[in-house]
């Protein structure tokens, strides 16, 4: 293979379409490779397709987990060929959610794109739990501007606690929310003092201007600009209907496969090779990183392909896992895992639902209420001040998403409603179904975790391998009490929301937080595992993703995270890749990694 | 909230041409982008027609159909006394309530283990009652005597221990007569689900929805 790239880019979802389209936009020839299949959004994406259009009514199956239309190719919560192991000794098994397909799971994400604030990047200067990041908000700020402009996110600036606004002009409108949102607001901001505001969303409300941002963003590269425009253009904004999860064939919501990849594979910078599984990086005797193995999955070959500097963004388990992999005489524990930390301080989001019926929603004049696909409320934390006061006997806090209303009704819909009505058949099924329809709610928590010794993964030591030969992962689980104390208060919460709203609960509401808390893993919002920080001996990487001991190695997916607010990572996942290659960038201009 | 005001009159459609224009105009868009592309390695590869990589936009179903044609015209019978038509929508059978039924009980999945046995043995047991009760098959009995014997198992926690399994049987029928119907546009309709058309614009809640629940 004719080894002329200058940055060889391990995956294509978030992080790597990020660091891949910065990278090319700025000249330097990359080379992303990707264990998925190809995927084309635009061709590929059923958008009004009903669930009568799918087997099973699109119902989840172990092959389709989050239901037929979603745009999961060969994964969810196992992949074929590709096992992992829970020590027995874990507090739940964890759940790998992975995506096999071009963009990876930016295909498929719910979009809530949220800011980590001020207090967020400093957790251990507040509390003394966890750790600190080694750059500020305020150093973060540029980054989140930008990558909110440049993929689209609507939202509003509420000025509220460790829930930062967006530089002026950079937040597309929100759309106005919905009634059951509306009652829930009333009922939070009047009676129980929790600020409800509108969510942010990677969703565009209108078409973005595409003649003022690639020169705000890009000044003085005129490639950058050329190729930016022209993606611009070609999104549209949302027509209100069909369900993100899906993906979306015009464009307007964030997904890598429409809105990084194609202006980078523009700049004819960018090579992408799909079905590549990476294995390992290889290094040479000085400890440099000097290429990637990867298995060609349609051969079975392993291959190998050297370029000036390593970017790993396969997603913060599988990057660890990769490093780990990468064993030689000088990384005898894996690349950069000198600090032995490699694996470690994995977080999830601590999450857990509950749900119930609103009768004052009985009988609704039939309106539309698709809007954009995800909630158009939400509710950021508020507890801050208790917190610091020390009322609360969980550190961190959580933030709430809902959801309700008269949306287009699923397989399981109306499928319980033989018991809810007593057993009615017949006219009567269809008057209760008339009834009932667009009276559910349900609430989910989304809380911080603080990172501890006991949640990690490791190479298997029973020297397990998945079908391409390479050594496989095994977790390891651990909760605290901050994070089961903060479960119960979101039980409690929803319970005197629902309440509050004059509605029944119904599902069972625990006092005990262990009892209700997400599997590990559930809520998708794995990060950690090659943290960053400014000391070598405690951490991975510095705060601009380069690994402490291989200079010419980055990471610049939520492995690196230090910490995993109730913010949902995504956003700062992208904001914290754009960072880590502005510097690349820089250092190269400068003649690093040659 | 600062979303769009507009009078609340139903929101304007986007035109289909209109639709179909943006689609198309998505779809033709990677012409500009034919640069060195994706995949010196690859061929571009679309689904692979696997269970966990299937055709999205023109699925099938892979799994064999269970049901004898004698047992697919029961539940058909069966399928319209839980949802019969009336002005506002038509009848389960109608929109095909008891193919999913077959599709269903013929799935290979966790979740439908057993209802192929439950649903074989509820008719069977229906005919049977029919037979015992009327002296008739059950599709040809009188909608009074159709309602008698399904009175009788309409309610799994109501039902005579005698009637237990029926019961189930009947319930299991109509959740997934229930997951057929309000799945499809007509049953959509007839709960006065509104939306999966495309809009140009997002206006707030109708105010005749806002009072409704005590909103201004
Ligand atoms: C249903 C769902 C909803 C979500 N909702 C939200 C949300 O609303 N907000 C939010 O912030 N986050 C959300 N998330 C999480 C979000 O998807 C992830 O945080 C984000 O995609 C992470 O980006 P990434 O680039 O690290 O990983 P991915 O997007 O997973 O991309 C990694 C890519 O690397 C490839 N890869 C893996 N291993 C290898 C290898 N060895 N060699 C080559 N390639 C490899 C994968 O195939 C994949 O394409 C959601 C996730 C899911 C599944
Ligand atoms: S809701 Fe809007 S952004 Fe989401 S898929 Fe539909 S059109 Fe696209």
């Amino acid at each position: 293979m004719k080894d002329d790239y200058d940055v060889i880019v391990v995956g294509s979802g978030a992080a790597g379409g990020m660091t891949a389209f910065i990278l090319a936009v700025h000249g330097v020839k990359v080379l992303m490779l990707e264990a998925g299949r190809d995927y084309d959004p635009v061709t590929e994406t059923p958008m009004f397709q009903l669930p009568s259009d799918a087997p099973l009514r699109g119902i989840s199956t172990p092959d389709k987990p989050f239901g037929f239309f979603d745009a999961t190719v060969d994964g969810g919560w196992t992949v074929p060929g590709e096992p992992y192991t829970t020590s027995d000794d874990a507090d739940d098994e964890f759940m790998w959610w992975r995506a096999r397909m071009l963009g990876g799971r930016t295909n498929h994400w719910g979009r809530i794109s949220l800011r980590m604030g001020p207090y967020d990047y400093k957790p251990y200067s507040r509390d003394g739990l966890g750790f600190d990041w080694p750059m500020t908000y305020e150093d973060m700020a540029p980054w989140y501007d930008k990558t909110e402009a440049l993929i689209g996110v609507f939202g509003s600036n509420d000025g509220l606690e460790n829930t930062p606004n967006s530089s002026p002009g950079v937040l597309q409108p929100p759309p106005a929310p919905r009634v059951h949102e509306l009652m829930a607001q009333k009922v939070c901001q009047d009676e129980l003092n929790i600020p409800t505001i509108a969510s942010h969303l990677a969703i565009l409300t209108e078409k973005q201007d595409y003649e003022k941002w690639p020169k705000e963003l890009f000044p003085g590269n005129p490639l950058a600009q050329k190729v930016l425009r022209q993606s611009m253009m070609e999104r549209a904004a949302c027509f209100w209907a069909t369900p993100c999860g899906r993906g979306c064939s015009i464009k307007a919501n964030f997904q890598s496969t429409t809105v990084l990849l194609p202006p980078a594979l523009a700049t004819g910078n960018l090579t992408i090779r799909t079905d590549a599984m990476v294995r390992e990086v290889t290094t040479d005797a000085t400890g440099k990183a000097t290429g990637v193995h990867y298995i060609d999955k349609r051969t079975r070959k392993d291959e190998h392909v050297s370029a000036k500097l390593v970017v790993l963004a396969a997603s913060a388990c599988e990057t660890a896992r990769i490093m780990l992999n990468s064993k030689s005489t000088l990384f005898p524990e894996g690349i950069g895992n000198g600090s032995g930390k490699v694996g470690k301080y994995l977080m999830d989001t601590v999450g857990t639902w509950v749900s119930g019926r609103i009768p004052a929603l009985e009988n609704m004049p039939p309106h539309n209420q698709d809007g954009a696909s995800g909630m158009h409320l939400y509710m950021p934390w508020w507890g801050y001040q208790q917190q610091e006061k020390g009322q609360l006997d969980f550190a961190r806090g959580y933030h709430i998403e809902f959801g309700g209303g008269r949306g287009m009704p699923s397989a399981w819909t109306f499928a319980g409603l033989g018991g809810q009505s007593g057993g009615a058949y017949g006219q009567r099924f269809k008057e209760e179904a008339r009834r009932h329809y667009g009276t559910g709610i349900g609430f989910g928590g989304r809380g911080e975790m603080i990172p501890n010794e006991d949640c990690y993964c490791e190479i298997d030591p029973s020297g397990a391998v998945d079908e391409y030969g390479i050594p496989t992962l095994k977790f390891h689980w651990k909760w605290s009490e901050h994070e089961t104390n903060q479960c119960r208060h979101m039980q409690h919460t929803f319970r005197d929301i629902i309440e509050g709203m004059g509605g029944e609960v119904h599902t069972e509401i625990h006092d005990d937080g262990a009892k209700a808390i997400a599997k590990p893993g559930e809520i998708i919002h794995e990060v950690g595992g090659a943290i960053m920080g400014d000391n070598p001996d405690r951490s991975v990487v510095n705060q601009y993703c380069q690994s402490h001991e291989v200079p010419n190695l980055f990471v610049t997916d939520g492995a690196c995270f230090v910490s995993n607010a109730d913010k949902n990572p995504t956003l700062s996942i992208m904001a914290i890749a754009w960072r880590a290659s502005d510097y690349i960038v820089e250092q190269m201009n400068q003649g690093a990694f040659t | 909230m600062s979303g769009p005001q507009k009078k609340p009159t139903g929101a304007p459609r986007l035109a289909r041409r209109r639709v179909l224009q943006l689609i198309a105009a998505a779809a033709t868009a990677p012409v500009f982008w034919s640069a060195p592309g994706i995949a010196t390695m690859g061929i571009k590869r679309g689904p692979a027609g696997t269970a966990t990589d299937p055709d999205l936009i023109n699925p099938n179903i892979p799994w064999e159909l269970q049901l004898t044609d004698a047992e697919r015209l029961l539940l058909e019978v069966l399928c319209d006394i839980i949802i019969p038509a009336d002005e506002k929508s038509p009848a389960a059978s109608a929109i095909g309530a008891h193919d999913f039924i077959d599709e269903w009980v013929s799935a290979p999945y966790d979740t439908m283990a057993g209802d192929l046995d439950r649903i074989r043995n509820g008719l069977a047991w229906l005919e049977a009652e029919s037979a015992r009760r009327f002296d008739g098959e059950f599709a040809q009995l009188e909608p009074a005597q159709q309602t008698a014997i399904c009175d009788d198992i309409c309610h799994p926690p109501a039902a005579k221990p005698e009637h237990a399994e029926a019961a189930w049987f009947f319930d299991r029928v109509r959740m997934l007569t229930a997951m057929a119907f309000y799945t499809t546009r007509e049953g959509m309709n007839d709960v006065g689900y509104v939306g999966n058309v495309p809009l140009d614009r997002w206006n707030p809640p109708p105010a005749a929805a806002l009072k409704h629940v005590g909103l201004k």
